[in-house]
């Protein structure tokens, strides 16, 4: 308490002014760890979405998989993938991946099932084939469901970052674990500020490109 | 129906695999070129499922489909259903697809160029009367009447010469309905389309077909006959019981009065003496005259009006309703219940023809 008492401004402006490139460091860092996670967490709920909408048997232990992944504690989660992988970036692209899993899954599945059955009875009536049918008619239809489901992991994993500061990296968190150990206000709100921020903007982003992608459906989903 | 069917169905059946009972059981019908068949009966008949199968999104258990002499089963199923309209109860619209783009569907699936495929939707979009105002905006911002005339447009689309509908009318409320049927009726007298419509409104496919068949529980036809046929003579008590009550008066609304003998009754020219229109009266044993200009309808007056003025004096009063020879005996009989001469008058272009009274119109369905 004793810092705080010798009346320091609550923001160190000059700290910030000096430590710039360091946080547009931490800034390329967070975004970048957010981007990979997700993007990797896409791709391997799209495959194991288009497994479980061909043989359907395999949705429940996928679910089933996912949604226990997602029960771990992040930090947990970190420290039993330190003896495996290290205490590194893969470290934490591995646990971050593994929480965007459920919520992709998910939304990709209920995405392509809540397509009307009157509409692809219409599109095979039509002379759609199988293929044109899925690409043409159910992923445009499921799009508003799957990027809301890519916008709650986005989010998430934005704010999961910050606990990497642990593993040594945390963009944003870095600043904020540090402002803690040193009760330096500055770094801390920096690191809240702008962790914040950026879930904000990607958050608004993921709404923009949902309302491009999809003009006909009028309400957001 | 000159030579060979349109849609031939040779002994098809289907069972389900969920079922051990057949859903469609070794049915065979032969649908003619431009010939409109409706499917009735009761739920469980089969009559959707046998639609289903004539595009195969129903894939028959056995038995051989021919359209226009081919074998349906020959080639592939999407090539198959992109020269067979296909219209459905709940219209299945695409969402994401705007209204031009909705009616351009098979256009372009066949591979047809830009220019002609927005030629042929400009076409189709004034033959099922949609707004062109419309073609930009999305399913979602239309009505129920409005879509499915869409659903009809893009049926439409690539010129299939067999269309088929799955209730299409049944989901919108019943005076959008009427006028869907209505239009229908008339569409189908300016192409020349082979249709086959499943319907469980025994009014609808009265009204639509050229033939009905009737089926029972599992595909079984119990009549396969034009609608004033299956009135007249119900070939079962299935039948008989299915088609309900009024079947007089349905078989009435089948029929226009051109059908009919029309009879002068007492109607006079302005010019004939008094004396002859009280003569004219007493032969038909009634108390009101028709007054009559040069053939052209004036109205009547109460005979007990009619002293020695001259009948061109006398102001006479119209008819409250007055039929065209297209008119069906069904809406002769309403004039008739509802006038005060208990007459139906028929009048065309302003021209008197005859009218029909009761006795006229029963003996119209009893010949």
């Amino acid at each position: 308490m004793s810092v705080l008492g010798q009346a320091a401004p609550l923001i160190d402006w000059d700290w910030i002014a000096r430590n710039i490139d360091q946080i547009a460091d931490r800034s390329w860092q967070h975004l970048s760890l957010t981007a990979v996670s997700v993007g990797i967490g896409l791709v391997i709920s799209v495959g194991l979405a288009i497994v479980s909408l061909r043989w359907r048997w395999f949705y429940t232990p996928i679910t089933w998989v996912t949604g226990l992944l997602y029960t771990i504690p992040s930090l947990a989660l970190f420290a039993l993938l330190v003896p495996i992988v290290g205490l590194n970036a893969t470290n934490a692209v591995i646990a971050l991946t593994s929480y965007t899993l459920l919520i992709i899954i998910r939304n990709l599945v209920a995405g392509i099932d809540g397509v009307p059955e009157a509409v692809l009875e219409a599109a095979d009536g039509m002379g759609y084939t199988r293929r044109a049918r899925f690409w043409k008619m159910e992923v445009p239809l499921a799009l508003p469901v799957i990027i809301a489901g890519l916008r709650i992991a986005t989010v998430t994993t934005v704010g999961l970052v910050t606990v990497t500061a642990v593993l040594g990296l945390g963009g944003y968190g870095y600043f904020i674990l540090r402002g803690l150990n040193t009760f330096f206000w500055t770094q801390i709100l920096v690191g809240v500020v702008l962790s914040v921020a950026l879930a904000t903007i990607l958050d608004i982003g993921f709404l923009f490109l949902q309302r491009l992608l999809s003009p006909w459906a009028r309400r957001a989903v | 129906m000159a030579g060979d069917p349109m849609i031939r169905l040779e002994n098809v059946t289907k069972v389900f695999p969920t079922s051990t009972r057949a859903a469609v059981s070794d049915l065979s019908l032969d649908i003619g070129r431009g010939e409109c068949v409706t499917l009735i009966g009761p739920s469980g008949c089969g009559k959707t499922t046998t639609l289903k199968m004539i595009n195969r999104i129903i894939e028959p258990t056995s038995g051989r489909i021919q359209i226009d002499g081919k074998d349906a089963m020959a080639i592939p199923a999407h090539e198959l259903r992109r020269s067979i309209g296909y219209v459905i109860q709940q219209i299945g619209l695409f969402p994401h697809r705007t209204i031009a783009q909705n009616i351009g569907t098979v256009p372009v699936l066949l591979g047809w160029d830009q220019a002609r495929i927005d030629d042929r939707v400009a076409e189709l979009v004034e033959v099922v009367g949609l707004d062109a105002e419309m073609m930009s905006r999305y399913p979602s911002e239309l009505s129920g009447g409005q879509q499915q005339r869409v659903g009809v447009a893009r049926a439409l689309a690539a010129d299939p010469p067999v269309l088929l509908m799955d209730e299409p009318f049944g989901a919108v409320d019943p005076i959008v309905r009427k006028r869907l049927q209505s239009e229908f009726h008339d569409l189908r007298g300016r192409l020349d389309k082979t249709v086959v419509f499943v319907t469980h409104d025994v009014d609808e496919a009265i009204l639509l077909g050229d033939r009905m068949a009737i089926l029972n529980i599992g595909g079984i036809i119990e009549q396969y006959d034009p609608p004033e046929k299956v009135l007249a003579e119900p070939a079962s008590d299935f039948v008989e019981r299915f088609l309900g009550g009024e079947r007089g008066l349905k078989r009435l609304a089948l029929l226009p009065i051109g059908e009919a003998d029309l009879e002068p009754g007492p109607f006079v020219d302005v010019s004939v003496p008094p004396a002859e229109a009280r003569r004219v009266m007493e032969q038909h044993g009634v108390d009101w005259l028709g007054l009559l200009d040069a053939e052209a309808l004036l109205g009547w007056v109460d005979g007990a009006l009619i002293d020695d003025t001259p009948l061109r004096e006398l102001e006479p009063r119209p008819f409250l309703v007055t039929l065209d020879m297209d008119a069906s005996l069904r809406s002769a009989l309403d004039a008739v219940v509802t006038s005060h001469a208990r007459v139906a008058v028929v009048v065309e272009d302003g021209v008197y023809r005859g009218m029909l009274d009761l006795d006229a119109i029963a003996e119209g369905i009893t010949e």
